[in-house]
């Protein structure tokens, strides 16, 4: 302990009130993200992974589409911190009896709600959350648009098995189009200096090629240019990660593919396309997988498939964002 | 500010080599003994005292490092949470003795954090402390079982520990607060 009475993380700290998106973190931000999950990775491992940090917190997690690793990892991460836990599925709520956002939310706010761990279809749902609710939004996923906790807790597993990101290659592989997951990790993996490839067929790259390209001229601040392409044997040769998105039927819009098998032909993840990138290139997958779409079964359980390491690292990288954004400075409005 | 020192380098090297022969002397031996800084000067004093321990003995103790950040009881009520420096026990407390070293004892609320963490890693036979500088104000019944020094304080005062390996040089300090003590940070406690 600091033997002053002095803050002993000033100037250095946590500034975020809500996290919406990883757009507004710093690369110091992400350090301290990653070095608190650290931390919680620790408890995890103890006989007893419950610490009180959170106690008298009430976390409400609602989430207005199906989902279990990510509501079940937010839970599972709020009760670890002894935070008291509030479900809603909205399919079972009052949205169902046509109850507005703005409502729902104000209502949870009287409940006694501290933070609110949202997932929305509509992109942009969690920023209107933030603008009515007077405690912590947390984006569990906005549409195509973000999904913070999935892109932090991928860079950290990276992390984990390869230390520093600056120049590694990373490709990620599929859907981009209506992946929220590849827009948060564009911002967090340019972040930390990636190579960063964006693959998939052009149909689904549109809006990507402009945004690669609005970077490349020395791009925003702090963050790394990327590389937009369709040819999936460039884009995985030499790479030191490869992430497959799934493709989302739910979102596929008519007439953007052919078909599901000529998808899963020309940029499905197989063993023969892996071979191109390095021996020991880590295989990742936010899930849930559409097998023989786009990984093949065989590939989503080798050694080097970090998939359920992404799952576990999933809980101590939520433990980390709710105990940060729980002490994040009240005056700090982000997103701005 | 500089402040008036209380104790020098080659203080602070008595005091650590004292405690080291007081928790032999006291424990009968090494045996299931294990030394656990709190977080963040209490960890090179534990590591000290292993050092000394290991001079006189012969025997190298097992040195844990304690974050009692989460365990704080003002959590709720400091705006920034503080940056989390990690715990990490390389042997399990389960029926050890566990010297708890902290740099400066004051309100006790550290104390009973760490007391609190431990109890989650399992059950040793007994915990004892071991501070540097016990400054008084308890709001807690605790008590140091080992001190390098009692120092009188006023709660306007500051006791601010230097140690080499985080401070680049060893020395006890007494300041002035300017302002009233506060709840949050890290207050000395």
């Amino acid at each position: 302990m600091n033997a002053m009475g002095t803050p002993t993380n000033a100037g250095a700290g946590w500034r975020h009130k809500h996290l919406l998106d990883v757009d507004v973190l710093t690369y110091d931000e992400i350090q301290i993200v990653m070095r608190t999950t650290d931390a919680m990775k620790e408890i995890l491992d103890r006989p007893i992974t419950k610490v009180p940090a959170l106690r008298g917190t009430n976390v409400t997690i609602l989430f207005y589409e199906a989902s279990t690793r990510t509501r079940v990892s937010f839970e599972v991460a709020a009760k670890n911190l002894s935070a008291d836990v509030v479900n809603i599925a909205a399919s079972s709520s009052s949205v169902t009896k046509g109850e507005s956002l703005v409502d729902t939310i104000r209502t949870i706010e009287a409940l006694g709600a501290d933070m609110i761990v949202m997932r929305h279809a509509t992109s942009g749902a969690a920023y209107l959350a933030a603008e009515v609710f007077s405690g912590s939004i947390l984006n569990g996923g906005d549409g195509r648009h973000a999904h913070p906790s999935q892109a932090l807790l991928d860079l950290y597993t990276m992390r984990a098995h390869l230390g520093d990101m600056r120049g590694r290659k990373v490709v990620i592989l599929g859907d981009v189009l209506h992946s929220r997951v590849a827009r948060s990790n564009v911002w967090s993996l340019t972040a930390a200096g990636a190579d960063l490839w964006i693959c998939g067929p052009s149909t689904i790259l549109r809006g990507f090629d402009a945004w690669a390209a609005r970077w490349a001229g020395g791009g925003v601040p702090g963050h790394a240019g990327f590389t937009v392409t369709s040819d999936v044997n460039a884009a995985l040769r030499d790479a030191d990660v490869v992430m497959a998105l799934r493709l989302q039927r739910e979102r596929m819009d008519a007439g953007l593919l052919p078909s599901l098998r000529e998808y899963s032909a020309r940029f499905g993840l197989n063993r023969e396309r892996l071979a191109a990138a390095k021996p020991t290139a880590l295989v990742m997958h936010p899930g849930p997988m559409n097998e023989g779409v786009e990984i093949a079964p065989d590939v989503a359980v080798l050694d080097r498939s970090v998939i359920t390491q992404q799952v576990t690292n999933g809980v101590a990288v939520r433990m980390a964002l709710l105990y940060l954004l729980a002490g994040g400075h009240p005056e700090a409005v982000t997103n701005a | 500010m500089s402040g008036r020192q209380i104790m020098t380098a080659d203080e602070i090297r008595r005091a650590i080599v004292r405690i080291s022969h007081e928790l032999v002397e006291h424990h009968a031996g090494t045996d299931d003994l294990m030394l656990v800084g709190i977080q963040r000067r209490g960890v090179p004093l534990a590591e000290r005292l292993a050092v000394a321990v290991a001079e006189h003995e012969g025997v190298t103790l097992p040195v844990g490092a304690l974050d009692i950040t989460f365990y704080r009881d003002d959590l709720s009520l400091i705006a920034q949470h503080p940056v989390v420096k990690g715990t990490r026990l390389p042997v399990d407390p389960n029926g050890r003795t566990v010297v708890l070293v902290d740099d400066v004892i004051y309100t006790g609320r550290t104390v009973r954090a760490a007391m609190d963490a431990l109890a989650d890693f399992g059950r040793p036979r007994a915990i004892r402390l071991a501070v540097l500088v016990d400054r008084g104000h308890r709001e807690l019944p605790i008590r140091a079982d080992h001190v390098g020094k009692n120092v009188p304080t006023s709660s306007d005062e500051v006791v601010r520990v230097s140690l080499v390996e985080v401070d680049g040089e060893d020395a006890v300090r007494i300041e002035r607060l300017d302002r009233p003590s506060r709840a949050s940070g890290g207050a000395s406690a």
